[in-house]
């Protein structure tokens, strides 16, 4: 694992005095391109970490260290740079009339130069595969391909953080697919840290490391694998238990001995018809 | 509907008026806007005229969108024309009914001021149709820039009508869908009497409220999310561009301009 780029120590947070504890003293850090995947269900406080780990909202206990800065107003604008965030809505992120428009209000923000706008325009936007969109309208765009533009302006000013919060929770399944695949084809070719906030735990397969989180509490910190083996467990945080996981386990019931906890129905489907060869 | 739908009247093409900077199209029209009320004979308002057309059709904006412009402005061009023909008693008489006379003087200054208006609704609505909502708002932007000094927010006004552009289509969608949503559990927009379907408005308009903060709230996080710190230290992709057409078009104007003060005094 690459060095520390995100650091959380003892974060506790609340939105008014009178209000519960969102977080609760979570203490976790994220690494140099890795895929940290977190997981937990509505009102765990999962969107909380999204927020403050790009300065829209400060913890009240605790800090939080991002590149080696303390995350505070007069850091806030520096962080930004760093981390880049796609939120859940498709719609109420899009701020330019087009496509370029769109990809090139984060690089304004950041006084770029024109002319480099455009040549990162075209490179983010094939990099998430819409460069034959580069001037149509946001009406115009499915939900997915909204994401996939979302993407693509975070990605043109290069951060070192890109948090997809819930970024596929309002798409349809095909968007959803759309989505997942970009965020691959990413995560392979930039190297940056990828966090990805959601409560599919489909969506954390091929995730590197994933946090649970539960009740503002870090719940568990494992590998996908590790995870997927404590359904039960799962199942009482409100979890929604893939599938395969279920098949998996009635299978063991029954008899049948599965050599390892299956992510996919590729892996199952592997087990079971190699499963009489080896016995 | 989504696919249909085209934000103002933009007609798209190539043409010479719709490559023009935007720029140079306001300050044109708003030159011209004064310079009609300066014409006072035949000559002089053929001089205008013949400007007007031609830039409609150099513009190869088909007729019909230019009379749909024209439409709720009819009205008022008969009525000043008829205005005038009862009430101006210049020149010599042509015939008259009963209490009411007609002068050659009414039906000179009646067609006069009906032109007058056709003109302007003629060139207004030629900048609407071969310029996109988006070019008027950098246009504006840029040429209001010297009031920054002092303190009038210029950029901000530039962002809230982009972001507005923006958001029409998406909130007209969002219509479309309460009040099917409304319909289906039996609020009636269509019949009965106007006070009836005023009130049917009330549960379709609270949503749409609703919902329309809410995304404002939203957006402003995801524009902070993004970097946004307001005017300062920004850049700009869509640029402004004076190009040798524009000093063209300027120099032509200039002309006609000069033509006018010319021939007003035939």
């Amino acid at each position: 694992m690459g060095k520390k780029l995100i650091e959380f120590r003892n974060v506790s947070f609340r939105y008014g005095d009178e209000q519960p504890w969102v977080l609760k003293n979570c203490s976790f850090d994220i690494y140099e391109k890795e895929w940290l995947a977190i997981i937990g269900h509505n009102g765990s406080g999962k969107s909380t970490i999204a927020k403050l780990m790009n300065g829209l909202l400060f913890p009240q206990e605790g800090e939080i260290i991002i590149d080696g800065q303390q995350v505070n107003e007069e850091s806030i604008w520096s962080i930004r740079k760093d981390v880049g965030m796609v939120f859940q809505n498709p719609d109420n992120q899009f701020v330019g009339t087009t496509v370029q428009d769109d990809v090139a209000f984060g690089m304004e923000n950041r006084g770029i130069p024109r002319e480099e706008m455009i040549t990162r325009i075209s490179e983010t936007l094939s990099a998430v595969g819409m460069q034959d969109y580069l001037l149509t309208e946001p009406h115009r765009l499915s939900g997915g391909q909204k994401q996939r533009v979302a993407i693509a302006s975070v990605l043109a000013i290069s951060p070192q953080v890109l948090i997809l919060d819930e970024a596929t929770a309002m798409l349809d399944p095909k968007g959803r697919t759309e989505i997942m695949q970009t965020v691959n084809n990413v995560q392979e070719k930039n190297e940056l840290s990828l966090i990805t906030i959601t409560h599919d735990l489909q969506e954390v397969v091929q995730a590197d490391r994933v946090i649970v989180m539960n009740d503002g509490e870090i719940w568990d910190e494992a590998i996908p694998r590790d995870i997927f083996s404590k359904k039960d467990d799962l199942r009482e945080i409100g979890l929604d238990v893939p599938f395969v996981a279920i098949l998996a386990d009635e299978l063991k019931a029954n008899g049948i001995s599965i050599t390892k906890e299956p992510l996919n129905h590729e892996e199952l489907l592997e087990d079971l018809w190699t499963l009489h060869l080896k016995t | 509907m989504s696919n249909s739908l085209i934000i103002g009247q933009y007609v798209p093409g190539q043409s010479l008026v719709h490559k023009l900077d935007p720029r140079t199209k306001i300050t044109i029209i708003f030159f011209f806007v004064f310079i009609v009320f300066f014409a006072n004979n035949l000559v002089s308002y053929t001089l205008l005229t013949v400007f007007a057309l031609a830039s409609m059709f150099i513009s190869r904006v088909p007729i019909r969108f230019i009379l749909k412009g024209l439409t709720p402005v009819w009205f008022l061009i008969v009525f000043t024309f008829i205005l005038h023909l009862f009430v101006t008693k210049e020149g010599t008489l042509i015939f008259d009914l009963y209490i009411f006379e007609f002068y050659t003087g009414g039906v000179i200054q009646g067609f006069a001021i009906s032109m007058r208006f056709f003109l302007l609704i003629l060139m207004t609505s030629l900048l609407t149709l071969t310029t996109t909502p988006i070019e008027i708002t950098d246009a504006i932007e840029d040429m209001l820039h010297p009031l920054k000094k002092v303190k009038f927010p210029v950029h901000e006004l530039a962002l809230m009508m982009s972001i507005s552009l923006r958001f029409i289509p998406t909130l007209m969608q969002e219509t479309e869908k309460i009040s099917r949503a409304q319909a289906s559990r039996g609020v009636d927009f269509k019949t009965g009497p106007i006070k009836e379907r005023a009130k049917a408005v009330v549960p379709l308009l609270v949503p749409l409220f609703v919902s329309a903060f809410k995304r404002a709230e939203e957006l402003a996080m995801a524009m902070e999310a993004r970097g946004y710190q307001g005017g300062e230290g920004r850049t700009k992709l869509r640029e402004l561009k004076i190009e040798k057409r524009d000093i063209l078009i300027y120099v032509l104007f200039a002309c006609v301009i000069a033509g006018l003060i010319y021939t007003r005094n035939y």
